[in-house]
């Protein structure tokens, strides 16, 4: 027998305004209207400027550890555009645009960095998982998420976002295979920065694209310029709705770039080179927009300035609550364990003891005293 | 002698095992070139090579996995595990695995691997950067399972480690990395491991602790006035009970003090212990002061979680009141 071709494909890469502002008339034609264009725009321009003030409140110690997103603004955005309102958006970090367009309020996420549970007390209604700390699970949950739907008949289908180290966890792989072999529609975003941390992306990823790591599992798959919200905003639709109407999953790999540090604990200068963070400067998904409105007449100075006054109203609005709530209490840790709080917990939280003998009634008044005392000089 | 912290000891034995055995390699997420993200192994990568200091991909049940096999070829990998949140994903190839693999094979094959891993709170982290899963692992039969509190004793416990012939998971506590220097001596130098150290001697009450709680123990010390023993556990499996015996029976009153959970936490056994081996001897019953037995808070709430030097001065009075 002769040897016979058993596979072959190729990935398409899709992009429809690149960084020279070249705009691909066929496929970006009514693609965003342009009312719908400004207000995308205005989301980026809110993030980033979130974003920058964030990272002055951790270096001035109001603010934990912080992942800034800047420059990763356009593939959770452009998917929260396409997206139902009720389909499930599955995050990890770097996907604040998105959320925000969908609605979760922006102090949410400052909260979840500022070391407050409160932060990931998503309401229901947002359809959106709250930020997901270890690298690489949340995709198992978004593919459980829509296995519910099939299971019960909807139309809803899951979006999720995770970086292309996520993509050397095991629950990576088990993710798509699920997804895969149960026919289950999951949107599976790959935001390929080229960092986990400090790995560089051969360090994860020894194949040309990371989109290929789809066609094991027998996926679609596709690529797109990440930093091009048109482009995003057609892949994501397109792969959405092949979701949807196939109830199979479907890959996305958007090649986009970290422009700060890892997060605020880090610094990227000691392992990568300036020129390059320079170089993605130049292809920054917002100044992007910005020059392409500015060509179409949509945009003035004018509009830009008012725009990022809102942005910076709004932020600042969204800091002022996240540090206006309240200290969290004691009783916020115990009480949130069980549906029903357990009464050796109870006995712990009475007293603020572990040890049997400080575990009286007495003990008990001793430590609400305290608390309230604790209390009433924060005040 | 140079003054070291925890970070600049270990870094220092690492470097010595490595310069005296060409067996010795290490593995991990961003290990390399950033030097860890706490530095650890900073200048490690530049000094030993690429083949010795290898950055991994982001999986750690691969990094583990690997290093299994590594270990049961001959070599002495020292995997790194970012923050203790992050064993996850290694637990099976640590617990089903590593743990197992001398006694399953009767000793046909052996995983002489020191599992390097961040470990406690403190440090104003995000979430699962926090947590103290020591019993876990002291909970499964064929790992040895240490946690220095001192940079001399970090030096010595990890060189032991790396010798061993059996798998170490290694913690260190990350809220002490930084926080003091002491005389660490240059040569090499290998402290047991199944021995604790007293840190310092008393008649009235013994304390049992490890790992960064020793130091809110010695501050509690200090504050109650009272002649107060301190044992500073340092191996967590094997552990030293001859030595709490010995000051148990002596003082006749201990409190055991660590950031875990309560229940099922590492305290519970010396506290069994010291009920088998000291009864005639206790005045009072044994205490502890722990973690609560909730998830780790965010660190907003961190410090009311933790015991300190108060709750732990609180157990000190209640014990000798007793
Ligand atoms: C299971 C696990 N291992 C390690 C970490 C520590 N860590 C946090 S982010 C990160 C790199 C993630 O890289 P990538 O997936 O590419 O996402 P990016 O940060 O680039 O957006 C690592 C190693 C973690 N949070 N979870
Ligand atoms: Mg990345």
């Amino acid at each position: 027998m002769p040897i016979t071709t058993a596979y072959k494909t190729e990935i398409q890469r899709v992009s429809i305004l690149d960084e020279h502002g070249n705009f691909d008339e066929k496929l970006g034609k009514d693609l965003i209207p342009d009312a719908d264009l400004v207000r995308l725009y205005e989301a980026m321009v809110t993030c980033r400027v979130l974003d920058e003030i964030a990272f002055k409140l951790q270096r001035s110690g109001r603010m934990g550890t912080y992942p800034q997103n800047m420059g990763q603004e356009a593939p959770s955005l452009g998917a929260s555009y396409v997206l139902n309102k009720d389909d499930w958006i599955v995050t990890c970090y770097r996907e604040n645009c998105g959320l925000f367009w969908r609605g979760v309020p922006m102090e949410s996420i400052l909260l979840h960095w500022m070391g407050d549970e409160r932060g990931n007390a998503m309401p229901r209604e947002h359809f959106a998982t709250p930020i997901a700390v270890p690298i690489g699970t949340q995709m198992l949950h978004a593919t459980g998420l829509a296995w519910a739907s099939k299971y019960r008949g909807e139309k809803r289908i899951s979006c999720t976002f995770f970086g292309d180290g996520a993509s050397s966890e095991g629950d990576f792989h088990e993710a798509c295979n699920f997804a895969a072999n149960l026919e289950i529609p999951v949107v599976f975003v790959c935001q390929n920065n080229f960092w986990a941390i400090s790995s560089p992306g051969k360090v994860n990823c020894s194949a040309p694209t990371l989109a290929q790591r789809a066609l094991a599992y027998g996926m679609p798959t596709i690529q797109v310029d990440g930093n091009d919200l048109f482009a995003v905003v057609k892949v994501m639709r397109d792969a959405a709705a092949w979701t949807r109407e196939h109830g199979k999953p479907h890959f996305v790999e958007a090649v986009t770039y970290r422009l700060g540090d890892h997060t605020t604990a880090d610094d990227a200068r000691r392992y990568r080179d300036q020129a390059e963070v320079e170089l993605w400067k130049t292809r920054d998904p917002i100044t992007r927009i910005y020059d392409y409105m500015k060509s179409r007449k949509l945009w003035d100075d004018s509009k830009e300035a008012t725009t990022r006054e809102r942005a910076a109203v709004n932020a600042n609005a969204a800091v002022a609550t996240a540090e206006g709530i309240a200290e969290p209490h004691r009783q916020d840790y115990f009480n949130a364990m069980y549906a029903e709080l357990p009464a050796d917990l109870a006995t712990q939280l009475a007293t603020h003891n572990t040890h049997s003998l400080g575990q009286t009634e007495e003990a008990a008044h001793v430590a609400t005293e305290a608390l309230a005392k604790a209390h009433a000089s924060h005040h | 002698m140079a003054t070291l912290n925890l970070v600049q000891a270990i870094n220092l034995a690492l470097i010595q095992e490595m310069e005296k055995d060409d067996r010795v390699l290490l593995m991990g997420e961003d290990i390399g070139l950033n030097g860890g993200v706490f530095r650890v192994t900073e200048g490690l990568q530049a000094r030993f090579g690429k083949e010795r200091v290898v950055d991994t991909p982001l999986a750690e049940s691969g990094i583990i996995g690997t290093a299994i096999g590594l270990a049961m070829a001959g070599l002495r990998p020292i995997p790194e595990i970012q923050f203790e949140g992050f064993l996850g994903p290694a637990y099976d190839q640590i617990c089903s695995h590593a743990a197992r693999m001398r006694s399953r094979t009767r000793g046909a094959f052996t995983v002489p691997l020191t599992i390097r891993v961040p470990v406690g709170g403190g440090i104003h982290a995000p979430e699962l950067h926090s947590d103290s899963p020591e019993a876990i692992y002291a909970h499964t039969p064929g790992l040895k399972v240490v946690m220095p509190s001192s940079p001399y004793d970090a030096k010595g416990l990890l060189i032991s480690a790396i010798r061993d012939p059996d798998p170490v998971i290694y913690f260190e506590p990350k809220r002490i990395y930084r926080a003091f220097r002491e005389e660490v001596p240059e040569d090499e130098y290998t402290l047991p491991i199944g021995k604790a150290r007293t840190v310092s001697e008393g008649n009235e009450l013994t304390i049992v602790s490890w790992g960064a709680s020793v130091v809110q123990c010695m501050q509690a010390i200090e504050n109650s006035g009272r002649d107060i023993e301190l044992i500073d556990l340092r191996t967590i499996y094997p552990f030293d009970i001859d030595a709490v015996e010995a000051s148990v029976s002596k003082t006749g009153r201990c409190v055991v003090v660590h950031e875990a959970p309560l229940t099922c936490g590492f305290g519970a056994e010396i506290s069994a212990r010291i009920m088998e081996r000291c009864f005639l001897h206790l005045e009072a019953p044994v205490q502890r002061v722990a973690g609560f037995d909730t998830t780790m808070p965010y660190y907003k709430l961190e410090l009311d979680y933790l015991p300190d030097a108060a709750r732990v001065g609180r157990a000190i009075e209640d014990c000798l009141a007793y």
